[in-house]
């Protein structure tokens, strides 16, 4: 007799033992290392990171190893170790005006103080497969100027902003910060609660989310005031000694970008910004949370808000990757019973429809 | 085991916390789920001064950093704030609005008064008060009805006057916003939560 | 899930820290005193996916001890391999002892079931949710529906409900059929099969329901008035069969139907796996009847 999905725990410990196996791969090949992932494929580790919500290049590693490359369940897992942490505080706020810039260029001026510095990127590069990478080889190291960890390296936003031709940034409030990770998303959001919402969002996402402002569904006429990547110095006031004490230095990319505000009857005209901030190098990311911010901020700016990039509820709602991929894949769980009572439902609907059908075939035969 | 911080020994909190918190919470659980049921604290500690045993369990399982309290006049004392701190962290303050618990005396008047009932919206952003009594199951006995209770239950609380019933009867009228008490006694309390009419 | 990263006592007991207890025991107190209320609560990141019950299980790991016995169910059965690995997560992590007999359970947790053995004072059923707003599909806006629940502007649902007797003749929804809670909150049942609305109504056990991606816990306190919504001229039905199950004979339980050959034989048998195996002992020595239709 055929029995419904017996045996649950042997065939669940089967299948586990068939993707540790499908993982490992060709035993001739060798095993890939963490320090591999890391070093070879860190753009990986960085969106990892970034969406993942916990800056550990390690434990991104292993997430990215565990997961065969599936970036979406490396954060997924990542976000899952993350949760069980303890907390010890909160670090003061980063000043990125204190960052070491590998890479630092704005498109709204030919020249800014600091000089444009185009550092690693693929913007230039003709997108021509390198066969030579397909073999392991000697690889010369790059020429770099010695970093300049001695001056700070001024915001192009901050220039405009003290001409007034840009909006300020918004002060640091004293108040806790909201903790998303801890406290449930409430409607309407906070700047701050957005930020950190699309920070922690889904690359693909926002991605597309800030594509479409471009095209017109909702544009705000942005530009790249400033993109900076490099790394930032991460600071904690231990209970105990009272002041700041240097931690870390993590990598960073920020984006500021530039919109236009067309000014309203009290307000002269002025530029305005969106922000993006992501951990490791992810400019695509920045670029894309910026335009999504200063999209979502088309109330707060007094704009039509018509868009699903100026909608608030849809955007912050849907924007994470764990839970889209979560609540997707669920369907393939067993939903039979609810399928039953549909089956249950339809059948009496279509009998009833038919037998109307019938009595009225037999009426008009009648005639 | 106790603690030394400044001038006196702090009272001792669980011992295992993971299971004797889960204890008394199943007993708060099911306090709320039968109000007017009395349910005994089994892991209570033995409390710091003035509060009952009941009620440090309660305090011990239930408020944190995230939770701030506050305590009656008559409870606001450094071995009650100390243990409050040392062991739950949570902020003490010195106004009932800011207040997500409160731990009260069921002689004073207006027991309700300026705490948070929560919003049409939002009805969960209201207070939990625990009022502490002489005695549960004795004294005038009263009908409750509401969600919990299996038509009704007769209800005995010691130490609350006419007014007080009238008050909960106004709190109860704002449901779903209002506020949730908690009776404490001993090592004994029950749940008399918003939704649960009390005839006076 | 490697076993071990579990096993080597690098979790808490029961999984969630403490604090993160403590939050969901909160929301759980004013979920029972706001009976059918949506309280918001800051859901974790669990290591099972969105959607596999994370709801139900930050609810189950938020009040389960060691003196608890666990019953853990989905689609009405003990064996299906999301309810086997929920309950595996528990007798690992919270070291609890788990059972198949509803009667026996004290914390049951289930995914679009309500037993069929009528559950007693003391127990406490966990279902998993995954949209835990009744409204949502006539209203998206969280802002919005939130606005409705507080001033009980239900017209909406009754011209839902109104709209499919216009089309069909009577209520075509069939699971995660809306109720009215103690005649104050419209709430969603989760999406068990309206067969088990009635089971809710005045229960004598605890009702806890978490969603866990939408991040909301809602309860029903035992005995409370749970109303299936209807219309006095369309009044509320269950589902029911001419068939009876093929192991236990059973009329009144709900029935799963399966396709047992490629010309579309069908086998009916009962979806609570617990139920169908008590009623075969007592029936033990009785022929069992030949599947047919």
């Amino acid at each position: 007799m055929y029995v419904a999905v017996k045996g649950g725990e042997t065939a669940i410990a089967h299948s586990l033992d068939l993707l540790a196996d499908k993982r490992r791969g060709d035993r001739g090949v060798a095993e890939v290392s963490l320090d591999q992932i890391d070093q070879q494929l860190g753009l990986a580790v960085d969106r990892v990171m970034t969406e993942g919500s916990c800056y550990d290049r390690a434990l991104a590693a292993l997430a990215i190893k565990q997961a065969r490359g599936d970036l979406v369940e490396a954060i997924f897992l990542l976000r899952a170790y993350r949760t069980t942490l303890p907390r010890f505080g909160d670090t003061e706020p980063l000043d990125t005006s204190r960052m070491v810039a590998e890479r630092r260029i704005s498109s709204t001026f030919k020249d800014v103080p600091g000089g444009q510095v185009l550092g690693p990127t693929y913007d230039y590069t003709h997108r021509l497969l390198d066969f030579s990478l397909a073999a392991a080889a000697e690889r010369p190291e790059a020429q770099t100027a010695p970093a300049d960890t001695a001056t700070s390296l001024p915001r192009v936003g901050d220039i405009l902003e003290r001409e007034g031709m840009l909006e300020s940034a918004p002060a640091a409030t004293a108040d806790e910060a909201q903790d998303l990770t801890r406290q449930p998303l409430v409607f309407p959001a906070a700047r701050p609660v957005r930020l950190q919402n699309l920070a922690r969002g889904d690359e693909g996402f926002l991605l597309a989310l800030g594509y479409s402002t471009q095209r017109g569904y909702g544009n705000n006429h942005p530009f790249v005031g400033e993109i900076r990547f490099g790394s930032v110095p991460v600071s904690f006031v231990p209970e105990e000694l009272g002041f700041a004490i240097e931690i870390a230095e993590i990598d960073l990319t920020e984006c500021d970008m530039v919109n236009q505000f067309a000014g309203s009857h009290d307000v002269p005209p002025q530029f305005t910004r969106g922000y993006g901030l992501a951990f490791g190098h992810a400019e695509r990311k920045a670029m894309a949370m910026a335009l999504v911010d200063r999209a979502l901020r088309a109330e707060e700016l007094s704009e039509a808000a018509t868009s699903p990039a100026q909608d608030e509820e849809f955007v912050l709602a849907h924007s994470d990757n764990v839970e889209a991929s979560g609540f997707v894949q669920h369907l393939k769980l067993p939903h039979y019973v609810d399928f039953q009572s549909e089956l249950v439902v339809v059948r009496a609907l279509r009998a009833e429809v038919e037998a109307r059908n019938q009595e009225a075939a037999l009426s008009r035969a009648a005639e | 085991m106790s603690y030394t911080l400044g001038t006196h020994d702090i009272a001792a909190g669980f011992v295992d916390p993971p299971h004797e918190s889960q204890r008394v919470f199943r007993g708060v659980l099911d306090a709320f789920s039968h109000p007017g049921r009395i349910v005994t604290v089994d892991d209570a500690p033995a409390p710091p001064g003035g509060l009952c045993c009941a009620t440090a369990a309660f305090l011990l399982t239930l408020i944190d950093r995230d939770t701030p309290l506050w305590l009656a006049p008559e409870f606001d004392t450094p071995e009650v704030c100390d243990f409050v701190r040392f062991h739950t962290g949570a902020p003490i303050v010195g106004g009932r609005a800011e207040a997500t618990f409160a731990v009260q005396a069921h002689d004073q008047p207006l027991l309700f008064d300026s705490f948070n009932i929560g919003t049409d919206t939002y009805p969960d952003r209201s207070a939990t008060l625990v009022i502490e009594v002489p005695v549960l199951g004795a004294g005038p006995v009263r009908t409750w009805r509401g969600p919990g209770i299996d038509g009704q239950a007769s209800v005995a609380v010691a130490g609350l006057d006419h007014t007080f019933w009238l008050d909960w009867a106004a709190n109860h009228s704002l449901f779903p916003c209002g506020v949730d008490v908690v009776f404490a006694a001993g090592s004994q309390l029950l749940a008399l939560p918003r939704a649960i009419a009390v005839e006076a | 899930m490697p076993d071990t990263a579990i096993q080597d006592g690098a979790y808490n007991y029961a999984y969630l820290d403490e604090q993160t207890k403590r939050m969901i025991r909160r929301a759980i107190l004013k979920a029972v005193a706001v009976p059918g209320y949506q309280v918001p609560f800051g859901g974790r990141e669990m290591p099972l996916p969105y959607g596999w019950g994370t709801g139900g299980i930050q609810v189950t790991a938020a009040i389960i001890g060691r003196d608890d016995t666990l019953k853990v169910i989905d689609q009405g059965a003990d064996d299906t391999t999301n309810a086997v690995s929920i309950r595996r997560f528990f007798a690992r992590v919270a070291d609890v002892a788990t059972t198949t007999r509803t009667g026996d359970a004290t914390v049951i947790q289930t995914r679009h079931r309500v037993p069929e053995t009528p559950l007693k004072e003391g127990q406490i059923l966990v279902f998993q949710v995954p949209i835990p707003e009744p409204l949502r599909m006539l209203e998206p806006r969280e802002t919005e529906t939130r606005t409705l629940h507080a001033l009980s502007e239900y017209g909406v649902m009754q011209v839902s409900l109104y709209e499919s007797i216009a089309r069909h003749g009577r209520i075509a929804k069939t699971y995660n059929y809306p109720v009215l809670v103690n005649g104050r909150y419209i709430m969603s049942p989760s999406p068990i099969p309206k067969f088990d609305n009635p089971k809710l109504d005045r229960s004598p056990a605890l009702q806890l329901y978490g969603a866990g991606r939408e991040k909301r816990i809602y309860a029903v306190p035992p005995y409370t008035p749970v109303k299936s919504l209807d219309f006095d001229d369309h009044p509320f039905e269950i589902e029911t069969w001419s068939e009876s199950c093929a192991l236990c004979g059973s009329k009144e339980s709900f029935l799963d139907e399966m396709i047992v050959d490629d010309t579309g034989k069908r086998l009916f048998l009962c979806s609570d796996t617990d139920w169908c195996q008590e009623r075969q002992g007592e029936r033990e020595g009785a022929p069992p009847e030949v599947p047919a239709k």
